[in-house]
């Protein structure tokens, strides 16, 4: 039923978009139809799934760092009154900056390659899954906190056997946001600098007004964020729900 | 396990400036159940959680001392209305978490023992989202017992279970608590009747005592006597005692 109602849903944009281009006959370098789109895909598939590795690569180093990073500062917050007045404020600030406006300096800073690209994709994760994790760990229940008490518990035990554990749902639920913005970031990289990766492919594209084939990259791109969202939501649903 | 002193809780307290209760002495004596039976709103957690060293709204003015001069809130185990299960933890380690959050070895065959007592046995492996709200409570008193503290303090453990479940519990805790100084909490009469070894009425007036029925504890839920003082208890309720 699911997958019928997905099916249905594609069907349905597919038949507006040709609509679009039949009725207003705009030519095919403007907007081509999906017909096209799906030829210049299949002829060009070799080189978009070139382009495709290069991204994925990015996007999941990406995740796992910015995982890595988010988990460990919210952490420290948690356990450090300091760390939250000191550190918190700033947070919330570079979260005001725009964050593709530093995309030129880490190009600057990291080079052409794949790290500036995991910079990026790591930069726009990061506070997703920092505050989220964060949130969870501040609001443990209070009775397990009152238990914990009257058994004499270390801070440390109770982070380890309480806290954490109960903020793994709102963990996962950043790490399903961040699977969302990681490819996000990793394209705004390449868009920025780079000779390779779906971003690279898509402002190749445009620039030579192969309008095709850059649909046919930012679909596969759509395609490639969707995949990786149904995973990461796979492999998060025990951390979600099934233990609550 | 230190054998249960008495405790003694003397003192006021207020929130935010008003009398949540005026000065009172409240005696448990060791070894022995006492139930404070009061309408919600009272203070009765109050206090409870006062003797527990845990945070409460009001500010304290007074003591409380054990007979034995020595610390209080080291020796206390806790029980709440939700069972407080960790809902990620089976049964078993629910049972043994004290020892884990102080990072000692937990005794498995004494805990083994306890879920057997508790007739859990077939459920040791399950989460708590699998067992009934009986079941749950069963698991929170098995935990209680684990930590084999002197001092026992129950706020309206019961009160959300079933009326029958509720009786069953209550048999359960009376047996398996007995020779510690327990606090039993409670709204309900009924529960005070049954239970209390010395019973006593909290009110905005103060405390006022209670003569407990002369058959030992846990009462039967139709002993005459006893059905009596529950009247007598609910009368005392519904009058603001005095
Ligand atoms: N943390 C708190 N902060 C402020 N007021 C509180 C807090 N906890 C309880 N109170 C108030 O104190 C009074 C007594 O509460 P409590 O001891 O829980 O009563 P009882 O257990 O008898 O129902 C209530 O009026 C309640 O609103
Ligand atoms: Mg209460």
């Amino acid at each position: 039923m699911k997958y019928l109602s997905a099916l249905a849903a594609t069907i349905f944009a597919l038949a507006i978009w040709q609509a679009i281009v039949s009725l207003t006959g705009l030519p095919k370098f403007i907007l081509p139809g999906p017909a096209l789109v799906a030829e210049t895909w299949w002829q060009n598939r070799w080189l978009i799934a070139e382009h495709t590795w290069i991204t994925a690569i990015e996007v999941v180093i990406g995740l796992a760092f910015g995982t890595i990073l988010g988990v460990i500062t919210a952490l420290q917050l948690a356990n450090s009154r300091a760390a939250r007045v000191l550190v918190q404020p700033m947070l919330v600030f570079t979260q005001a900056l725009p964050v593709f406006a530093l995309a030129p300096l880490l190009t600057l800073w990291l080079g052409y390659g794949l790290w500036s690209k995991v910079a990026m994709a790591v930069l726009i994760i990061y506070f997703p899954i920092t505050s989220s994790f964060f949130d969870g760990l501040m609001r443990t229940p209070s009775g397990y906190l009152d238990l914990a008490r009257t058994m004499q518990a270390s801070p440390r035990a109770v982070l380890w056997h309480i806290r954490i554990p109960a903020a793994l749902p709102s963990l996962a639920s950043g790490m399903r946001l961040a699977a969302v913005y990681a490819p996000i970031g990793a394209v705004i990289g390449e868009w920025v600098g780079s000779s390779q990766g779906l971003g690279y492919l898509m402002l190749l594209a445009n620039g030579r007004a192969k309008t095709d084939l850059m649909f046919a990259a930012m679909l596969t791109l759509g395609v490639f964020s969707i995949v990786l969202h149904m995973i990461i939501r796979r492999a998060t649903a025990r951390m979600a729900g099934e233990m609550r | 396990m230190t054998p249960a002193p008495d405790l003694i809780v003397k003192g006021k307290a207020s929130i935010d400036g008003a009398t949540l209760f005026a000065p009172l002495t409240l005696t448990l004596g060791a070894g022995q159940w006492t139930c404070l039976l009061g309408g919600s709103g009272v203070g009765k957690t109050t206090v409870l959680r006062l003797i527990a060293g845990l945070n409460t709204g009001a500010v304290f003015t007074g003591e409380i001392m054990a007979s034995d001069g020595q610390p209080v809130t080291e020796r206390v185990a806790y029980m709440a209305q939700d069972d407080l299960l960790l809902p990620w933890a089976t049964v078993a380690q629910n049972v043994s978490l004290g020892a884990r959050l102080r990072g000692e070895k937990p005794d498995l065959a004494r805990r083994d023992r306890l879920i057997e007592r508790m007739r859990l046995q077939e459920h040791l492996g399950k989460k708590p989202s699998e067992l009934s709200g009986g079941q749950r409570q069963r698991v929170a008193l098995a935990r209680t017992l684990m930590e084999d503290r002197p001092i026992v303090l129950l706020d309206e453990p019961f009160s959300a279970l079933d009326a029958r479940t509720r009786a069953d519990m209550q048999d359960l805790a009376a047996e398996a608590l007995q020779g510690r100084t327990v606090l039993l909490v409670t709204h309900d009469p009924g529960e005070a009747a049954r239970l209390g070894q010395s019973i006593t009425v909290m009110t905005q007036h103060g405390l006022t005592p209670c003569n407990p029925p002369h058959a030992p504890a846990p009462r039967h839920v139709d002993d005459l006597e006893t059905l009596a003082t529950q009247g007598a208890l609910l009368r005392m309720l519904r009058e603001g005692a005095a």
